[in-house]
């Protein structure tokens, strides 16, 4: 197992924090959870990864940035439990976790 | 004239005096203690509680409750846990288990003190079906409870067998062992010595309100996190 | 047009969740936010969830307040740890202060979880207990069976100790998974690969024919919604008269069926025409011969 954290600037005029939350996808062999919740963080972005895979420090900080910076997020804290997803899995994930901030769960 | 087993020698060796039966690896019976009888249902020989085993036990906590009301039961228990078997499967052992677990509670809310002891081994579901559906279970010194052997949860877990007993070593949760099972609050004690002195003392007690094991559980060091854990769902939070 | 189904067995804890309750009723208790995950797995290098692979709360079907629980079975086959134990274990207590019309158990469960193994089992233990507590104050325990898991193990003895179980056709109930005993007795016994002998085993039309489950629906989250909905109160005895009833009915089956060597002998005797089609007929097709045949014995 390793601990990955990452700060990300974010954007300076992100949107106040409202609390919300959402959780995608479930912890299994090649799979993920993520967690993202919006929170007050002075505009910037914060991941914690926990991954059964070591060493991929690099491949999660470039898939971490593309997210970041396509949606031009700002305020939220990421937080990740891995079973040793693709990053292909990893970025369809957090897509996905987006998507569903501030919906209902379905 | 077969060996008496060990679950009767030790039997005879807890009541003043005790009429007991044998049947396949069933034991049950009635000892007397200081005057007052108490009933005794039991395996031994390390038995597999299949379908026949639980509905027959079952079947002796019934009579218990109609004939003997209030009346104490012992429950030795002896097992390599539930018998792997595809007629058991077939017949549906889980729910032959589970009857036999409601008649225990039945016995127990109908004022029964129902007092467990796991005399050599007990195993998993074994341990569920009897062991776990008491007052209290308690065990003697020599005896064994597992949910399964090192080597088996080795190859079903993939860590390797080293790595397992290394942190066995270290965690209560999860190797085999009286003394872990004390831990995490599933044991209640160890009886040795003087068996009749600690039946006295277990029948004598009062059972708690509620179910007493997971905070017997945090304060043994065993289960950090249940206690907290469940107060909070429990309080709706 | 017949609308879409929603396959339960494809759908994942929170999914079926929020399928079963009515829209916008649901309030988790120790959600994946208080991140109480597994103290137990890292130490084995194993990631963890941040609800220990179990939803609970309370919410709503049909209006009538439900405390509701739902196993995730894609994390670690749903079994049963420390921390997914007690939340499931506390849910169940609330029962008695709170008092709902029901208590829903969504099953999906090896049983307990080997990585920490006398926690989870001595919290089957206290499951079990806490339903026989609950059913005890008149609340009505409703289990449900129908995710890839099954119901195995030590759950397979609670899900038998509620009240009422709900089962789809891909449902299994059954204590020991088929795998472990070809494992330990060899494949003479059980043939784990061959699915086909799981399924007249283990499997929930076979629980169904007799007796171990109550109702038997098709793969749809709505089928299972509605049959739930059905259930909410129906709480049923547990005094000496039903103990005994449920004693007679056990001891008749395992006379009965002595030497039954196949669920097809099994239901052969129970008067099905033809055991060799109760696998492929729809749920819909096999509840009417389940109503023909017990109204045949009444």
């Amino acid at each position: 197992m390793e601990r990955l954290e990452f700060r990300f600037a974010g954007r300076a005029d992100a949107p106040a924090a409202s609390d919300g939350e959402a959780l995608v996808g479930v912890v299994g062999s090649g799979n993920l959870e993520v967690m993202i919740e919006q929170v007050d963080l002075g505009g910037e972005c914060l991941v914690t990864v926990d991954t059964s895979i070591n060493g991929f420090v690099e491949t999660w900080e470039s898939v971490l940035r593309d997210f970041m910076e396509r949606h031009r997020l700002g305020n939220v804290r990421v937080s990740i439990n891995d079973g040793g997803a693709t990053p292909a899995v990893v970025a369809l994930r957090l897509d996905q976790a987006l998507a569903n901030l501030g919906k209902p769960p379905r | 004239m077969t060996e008496p087993s060990s679950t009767e020698r030790l039997i005879a060796a807890m009541f003043d005096a005790a009429e007991i039966e044998r049947t396949g690896d069933l034991v049950t019976g009635e000892g007397r203690l200081d005057g007052r009888s108490i009933s005794i249902i039991g395996t031994t020989d390390r038995t597999y509680i299949g379908a026949d085993v639980a509905v027959a036990m079952a079947r002796c906590v019934l009579d218990i409750v109609r004939d003997k009301p209030g009346q104490p039961i012992l429950i030795i228990v002896d097992n390599s846990g539930h018998r792997l078997g595809r007629w058991d499967e077939l017949m549906g052992n889980n729910g032959c288990i589970a009857h036999l677990t409601k008649c225990l509670y039945a016995a127990r809310r109908r004022g029964h003190r129902v007092i467990g002891l796991v005399n050599e081994l007990a195993v998993s579901a074994g341990f569920m079906a009897l062991g776990m559906a008491t007052d209290a279970c308690y065990a003697l010194p020599g005896a064994e409870v597992r949910v399964m052997a090192l080597g088996a949860m080795a190859r079903v877990t993939k860590v390797p067998l080293d790595r397992l007993t290394e942190l066995c070593a270290t965690s209560p949760v999860l190797g085999p062992g009286v003394e872990n099972f004390m831990r995490v609050g599933a044991i209640a004690g160890v009886w040795s010595g003087d068996l009749a002195g600690h039946l006295r003392v277990a029948l004598a007690e009062r059972p708690e309100p509620g179910d007493d094991r997971r905070r017997l559980g945090h304060e043994r060091g065993g289960r950090t996190a249940a206690l907290d854990v469940a107060t909070r769902v429990r309080a709706g939070a | 047009m017949i609308p879409p189904r929603h396959s339960y067995l494809e759908a994942s804890a929170r999914a079926r969740l929020a399928g079963i309750l009515d829209a916008g009723t649901f309030r988790e208790f120790c959600g994946p936010r208080a991140r109480q995950t597994s103290p137990h797995l890292p130490a084995l290098g194993m990631p963890v969830a941040f609800d220990d692979g179990i939803v609970v709360g309370e919410g709503r079907i049909d209006g009538r307040p439900v405390l509701i629980a739902a196993q995730e079975g894609g994390f670690m086959g749903g079994a049963i740890g420390e921390v997914h134990g007690a939340k499931l274990a506390g849910l169940i207590e609330r029962a008695l202060d709170i008092r709902p019309d029901a208590v829903v158990l969504l099953l999906d469960s090896g049983g307990v979880r080997l990585h920490e193994a006398n926690a989870g089992l001595i919290a089957m233990g206290e499951i079990q207990r806490a339903v026989f507590d609950a059913r005890a104050a008149g609340i009505a325990l409703v289990a449900v069976i129908g995710g890839r898991n099954g119901c195995y193990g030590g759950t397979s003895i609670v899900a038998r100790s509620c009240d009422v179980i709900i089962a789809s056709e891909e449902g299994r109930l059954s204590i020991s998974g088929p795998e472990v005993i070809e494992a330990v007795e060899g494949i003479e016994e059980f043939d784990a690969r061959d699915r086909a002998l799981v399924w007249r085993t283990m499997g929930a039309k076979h629980r169904r024919l007799i007796g171990e489950i109550d109702i038997l629906v098709r793969d749809d989250i709505d089928a299972f919604r509605d049959a739930i909905a059905g259930h909410i109160g129906d709480s049923r005895p547990m005094d000496l008269d039903a103990l005994e009833a449920e004693h007679a009915r056990l001891v008749d089956r395992l006379s009965r069926f002595r030497d039954a060597a196949d669920g097809r002998d099994v239901w052969a005797r129970l008067g099905v025409n033809d055991p060799d089609r109760v696998s492929d007929i729809e749920a819909d097709e096999f509840n009417a011969l389940v109503d023909a045949l017990e109204g045949a014995r009444r």
